[in-house]
């Protein structure tokens, strides 16, 4: 029986390193190829040699999807596809392909700039893998090879952000990537058609979380951002520079617009403007509202926020800074952290989840020290605030998914095994469906039970229509009859006449004659005419016929009488039918063999 | 399957095709053309215009000075402009599933259709269609309702005043059906039952046909539609283009093996070369503004003009145009010019890779950036203070009948300096030109249509093979005005089925086949025999469950067991469950004969026959005839001796 198999490199029971394999209908697809925040060693990128030992993965996968410009679903990308190897095709849409090289360079500067690490991939590398990238558009089907066709869906997660539905033949599965079921500021909610796929692989981030209304949170977060202006200190949100970025600078724009703040409001790096850019490029990704009134504003020129410089940071008053990355891992964002934390009037805001081994992580768990490199600590005193910011489906977001697309099956990645596991259970409970949950390098597998498509014959699927009536009966089924021909590839379904034709058969006919003697003292006429009526009262619902030259014909059974010379109340009765009246046949034979009941009128 | 041909313009086409239960309309097209029979809608009051003579037929017998108004040796409508739209008596339009449109240019009669007929289907568009069509129709209401006309004039549509008229209002077809511009209303309704669709993208139809739209290379977003079944395949191809322009290239070898396409939105300009116009126009252009003179361009507020802003932009410099303005007047400038930025997956692959930069798509930004060209909602407002001459001016619209460059044509064509270029192909420049004559302003006609041609069409065709090709009857006639040219029409074997407005094609097609499903459970209880290398059988017997014109076979389901209470009678009354299946083959002698004595049947008497053998056993008082195509078993009073021969004769025939 056909089966789908699943297999989590990255993100299986885990957040980071997004990378799933797929095998369906015998064609091998990887899902995203991010890198993990976590680790700074091997662990950072999936464990490719799962795929292969060695040589390249081109052999082995028909096609790579990214889903969206997060590194942590597309971080290892040119690792994978220079380093490793792999020259097939990768998907990802417009938006992604054209932020995607721009996060991967300022990563890698990051990594071997500062960090000095050496072995990894470089600037020509990652130009080389974007080579290989065909953009995608949404609800476009793409047809990968003849049999494996992909369509994106809108996720909201992010700008370009896509969910996948990846079919072959009649299997299928959805792939969501990261998305967000309610829109905000600047993106929609994600979307999905009826798709029925066989498994549903859908990201948990959120999975036992509820989250309030998202107003609240954007009041909430507006009103510890105004407090610490207020009273003198400094905001640093850390943010990484797509994506939730925009949304809270619409977001204190407009607040600062309205309450007629002057603290100023930065914005680190010089991504800022090219970033803002992307956003008015690709302003048919964002959500409704946007696109409806950019021609006379668009929300993404603006007024209050200027570009940071690092000399700003020890300026004296309130600011709010916005810097990357969002997980205090690294970068501008860490620098400004360690300048501030000692500072009980200054605050960080986390606007977004962080992975574990992340400063970001540690410090939202409450810890107040930290080593730092070089075996030097931080003591933390400034106020850590946690938003729940980043666009990821919540418990009741992921049902309303479920609901959207009615999968057989449910897996799920992008997720703690904790919360899943309760996810899990709710699913189960909800959707009677099976829910797996596999970890890294551990496979799923999802036997399917594909109906199989075959060309029937108009000509029958009308005669079998217009018998059948508009409404089946469920308690007397009409059943049809035809013959399947089986040619290389072509199932065709015709009437056993047709088929006869088609294949340049002769039809053998194969008949029964069988003499019934019996004694009725009539004349032959009488006898026959007995018959008739002795039959028209047995068999309901049957054409039976009394003809003119002295035949019975009961359907296309045959009956004559005939009296013997000697006695001419011996009769012998003739049935005579063909095999496709057998049953009938052999029944009426029986029948007569008993005789005539007395009783019947002659004439 | 039938095609209702309801507008007979080619390069704006109606069709509706009934293609296996369902009916959808193929474009929505507006035939704007009526509306040279009209004077002009000046901005502001024009003495010239309003001191025109009426008309009074030759012999005085006809009086319509009040509607007619004559004009350079022209009678001219005066009324609000009409339009000639798509027949509506042909088939009941609220009949219609769906509506499928190709470009911008084709669904301009959409509000007509859809509003107050009845409709109640769905619309498929691309978003750029939506988007740029939406600011098309915005502008025409807007030219229209800027200036109400108050008069309504309809007694010289009465058909025994129309045949007394001079031309060419003698010979304008239907104009009783020719109505007046809708509003903005009734275009929110009609563009609110749109629904986008993306080139490639599947739409199921009533889970009977699927459409998908595929890039035509014309304009931003146009598509072409394929409209198929498992079986059978439609393509139909409207306004396409196989040049490097701005928008994504032509799909091609999706329309391959259809058994029909319909072609429609050939070129209007087949012996005109887009690229030398280009080159006209630009030098045409510097020419008149040297001289000191004003260049008036008419032309849509999408489209083409991207192309001329960008050709342009690449000249100014070269040709010393640095300091002239360039004006784009329409109520939808800007937005055309914003729109046309945002939608980068629709555009050629250069445009595209400027937005992974990131930088605008079209150069025209930086034209609007370095204030070489701006763009006002009308001459109205800061325009007033901004002109400056001498300058170029953009604007509509290309009939030369409403719109703001009717102003202009007022305000420049006195001068011979001025020059006035034509890039849009829709109007003969000569009639929209009729009633501003006599004239003193240079004329330019420079017709930049980048549809396909006929030698591409020819090559075009000869690539997809397609069964049959369908097409307005215009193409298959070489141009009236050039009618030894016969490389201006389509040539193919079977030749082309013309159509004309009104027409009504039964398109050649037989339905043979058509997709069900099997379900697994029944598969596998499917027993195949081979029947030739490589050919198996297997009879089928099923329950054929049909829901949304998705056909699924399943098993019978095993009956009910019957209560032993039951008479035998009454179980005679159930039709048999499954009937027996046809026979193939033949019996062979010599084997037949082993088998029989292996089942115990050993005195055999055969004789030979002019058809085969009849077999006699003798014991058992029993005749089996065997023959090439036919076996009779002739068996009295032993039915276990007549089932068993029964079963060793069926060993030997194939089953279906």
């Amino acid at each position: 029986m056909p089966e789908i198999k699943v297999t989590p490199l990255g993100a299986g029971q885990d957040v980071g390193r997004s990378c799933i394999l797929v095998s369906i209908g015998g064609k091998n697809i990887m899902l995203d190829c991010g890198m993990h925040m976590g680790y700074n060693d091997d662990r950072r990128f999936p464990d490719f040699s799962y795929v292969t030992q060695n040589g390249r993965l081109t052999d082995f996968l028909d096609c790579v999807i990214i889903s969206h410009f997060h590194l942590d679903h597309c971080g290892a990308l040119p690792y994978m596809s220079e380093m490793v190897g792999y020259d097939g095709p990768i998907y990802m849409t417009h938006p992604t392909k054209a932020i995607c090289p721009i996060l991967l360079e300022d990563f890698r500067k990051i990594t071997v700039d500062k960090k000095g690490e050496t072995n990894f991939f470089t600037s020509q590398m990652i130009k080389d893998c974007m080579k290989k990238v065909v953009p995608l558009n949404l609800h476009q089907t793409v047809q990968v090879d003849d049999e494996l066709e992909i369509k994106a869906y809108y996720a909201g997660h992010v700008l370009g952000a896509a969910m996948v539905h990846i079919k072959v033949g009649s299997e299928s599965v959805v792939y969501t990537g990261d998305y967000n079921m309610t829109p905000d500021r600047h993106l929609g909610a994600a979307w999905i058609d009826k798709c029925r796929p066989d498994i549903l692989i859908s990201e948990s981030t959120y999975a036992t979380t509820i989250r309030d209304s998202k107003r609240c949170r954007e009041r909430d977060f507006l009103k510890k951002v105004h407090e610490s202006i207020e009273r003198g200190g400094k905001v640093l949100i850390p943010v990484f520079a797509l994506g939730r970025a925009q949304e809270l600078c619409i977001l204190l724009e407009t607040f600062w617009e309205r309450m007629n703040l002057k603290a100023p409001i930065y914005f680190s790096t010089g991504l800022t403007e090219k970033a803002n850019h992307y956003y008015k490029l690709f302003i048919t990704w964002t959500n409704q509202k946007i696109r409806k009134t950019f021609v006379q504003r668009n929300m993404f020129e603006f007024k209050h926020i200027k570009a940071f410089d690092r000399s700003y940071a020890d300026n004296p008053g309130p600011m709010v800074v916005f810097a990357t990355p969002g997980m205090l891992h690294a970068g501008q964002s860490l620098q400004i952290f360690k300048k501030w934390a000692g500072n009980e009037k200054n605050m960080v805001i986390m606007p977004g989840y962080c992975v574990q081994g992340t400063i970001g992580h540690k410090i939202l768990n409450g810890q107040r020290k930290l080593e730092m490199e070089g075996r030097a600590t931080l003591d933390v005193k400034l106020q850590v605030e946690y938003m729940s910011f980043s666009a990821h489906a919540d418990a009741k977001g992921i049902m309303q998914l479920i609901r959207m697309a009615e999968p057989r099956n449910m897996l799920l990645v992008h997720g703690e095994a904790a919360k899943m596991e309760f996810l899990k259970g709710k699913i189960e409970q909800e959707f009677s469906i099976d829910c797996y949950m596999p970890a890294n390098g551990e496979t799923a597998t999802v036997k399917t039970n594909p109906s199989v498509p075959v060309d029937m014959s108009v000509n029958l699927l009308k005669r079998e229509m217009a018998l059948g009536g508009p409404l089946p009966d469920p308690k007397r089924p009409r059943s049809m009859h035809g013959t399947l021909i089986m040619k290389e590839s072509s199932l065709k379904l015709v009437s056993s006449e047709q088929a006869l034709k088609e294949l340049g058969l002769n039809e053998h006919q194969l008949r029964f004659t069988c003499r019934v003697a019996l004694q009725d003292p009539y004349s032959d006429s009488e006898t026959l005419h007995r018959v008739y009526t002795h039959l028209k009262s047995l068999l309901k619902g049957y054409t039976i016929q009394h003809l003119p030259d002295g035949t019975v014909m009961v359907e296309s059974i045959v009956i004559k009488v005939s009296s013997s010379a000697e006695d001419a109340n011996a009769k012998i009765l003739l049935l005579s039918w063909s095999y496709q009246d057998e049953d009938l046949g052999s029944f009426l034979s029986s029948v007569l063999k008993k005789g005539l009941p007395s009783g019947l009128p002659k004439m | 399957m039938k095609l209702y041909c309801l507008s007979g313009h080619p390069t704006l086409p109606c069709n509706v095709l009934k293609f296996k239960s369902t009916t959808i309309m193929l474009d929505c097209g507006l035939d704007t053309t009526s509306v040279l029979n009209f004077l002009p809608l000046p901005l502001v009051h024009s003495p010239r215009l309003s001191k025109l003579p009426g008309w009074i037929s030759k012999d005085g017998t006809i009086n319509l000075e009040k509607e007619l108004k004559e004009c350079a040796g022209r009678v001219f409508v005066d009324s609000q402009p009409e339009f000639c739209l798509p027949e509506k008596e042909l088939l009941d339009l609220s009949t219609i599933d769906v509506i499928l449109i190709s470009n911008y240019h084709c669904m301009m009669a959409l509000p007509y259709i859809t509003e107050h007929t009845g409709f109640t289907g769905t619309v498929y568009a691309t978003e750029p269609t939506l988007q740029i069509g939406r600011l098309l129709m915005e502008e025409v209401v807007n030219f229209m309702e800027r200036v109400p006309k108050a008069q309504s004039a309809t007694s010289w549509k009465n058909k025994d005043m129309q045949r007394m008229l001079p031309g060419p209002l003698k010979d304008a077809v239907d104009v009783w059906t020719w109505k007046r511009c809708y509003g903005m209303q009734e275009v929110n309704s009609a563009l609110s039952r749109v629904q986008l669709v993306g080139y490639s993208q599947k739409v199921e139809l009533f889970g009977a046909v699927q459409v998908s739209p595929l890039s035509s290379g014309y304009s931003l977003g146009s598509s072409n539609w394929i409209i198929q079944s498992h079986h059978e395949k439609v393509a139909y191809v409207s306004g396409s283009s196989l040049l490097t322009t701005h928008p994504q290239p032509m799909d091609q070898s999706s329309l391959k093996n259809s058994d029909v396409l319909i072609l429609t939105g050939l070129t209007q300009m087949p012996t005109a070369n887009p690229d030398g116009m280009l080159g006209e126009f630009c030098s045409n252009l510097a020419m008149t503004i040297r001289a000191g003179g004003n260049v008036l361009v008419p032309c849509y507020s999408s489209g083409v003009i991207y192309d001329l802003l960008e050709c342009l932009y690449q000249f100014i410099d070269s040709a010393n145009l640095g300091t002239t303005p360039f004006y784009f007047i329409s109520p939808v400038a800007n937005s055309s010019l914003e729109f046309s930025q945002i939608f980068a997956e629709w555009l050629c692959h250069n445009k595209q890779s400027k937005v992974y930069l990131p930088e605008p798509p079209f150069p025209h930004a930086e034209l609007i950036q370095t204030n070489k060209l701006k763009h006002y909602p009308s001459i109205h407002g800061d325009f007033s203070s901004d002109f400056r001459q001498p300058c170029v001016v953009f604007t509509g619209h290309p009939s030369l009948r409403f719109g703001d460059v009717v102003h202009f044509m007022e305000l420049w064509g006195k001068s011979g300096l001025n020059t006035i270029i034509f890039t849009e192909p829709d109007f003969s420049y000569l009639d929209a030109l009729a009633p501003y004559q006599p004239l003193a302003m240079k004329c330019v006609y420079c017709p930049i249509d980048t549809r396909l041609n006929f030698h591409q069409v020819a090559k075009l065709l000869k690539e997809v093979q397609p069964l049959h090709v369908v097409c307005p009857e215009q193409y298959t006639q070489p141009p009236m005005t050039q009618s030894h040219r016969s490389d201006l029409m389509l040539e193919l074997q079977p030749p082309p089925m013309p159509y004309r407005r009104c027409s009504v094609l039964n398109l050649p097609f037989r339905r043979r086949y058509e997709r069900v499903y099997i379900l697994p459970e029944l598969a596998q209880s499917l027993v195949p025999t081979e029947v030739k290398p490589g050919v198996s059988i297997a009879t089928v017997s099923a329950v054929l469950h049909s829901k949304d014109n998705k056909h699924t076979l399943q098993s019978v389901p095993k009956p009910p067991p019957v209560p032993p209470t039951k008479k035998r009678k009454r179980v005679m009354e159930e039709p048999p469950v499954a009937p027996k299946p046809l026979l193939s083959g033949a019996v062979p002698l010599e084997a037949f004969l082993a088998t029989l004595q292996k089942h115990g049947i050993t005195e055999v008497k055969v004789e030979e026959t002019a058809e085969g053998h009849i077999l006699h056993l003798q014991a058992e008082d029993t005749l089996i005839q065997l023959e090439e195509d036919g076996t009779h078993i002739v068996c009295d009073n032993n039915e276990p001796l007549r089932t068993t021969l029964r079963d060793l004769v069926l060993r030997f025939l194939q089953k279906l």
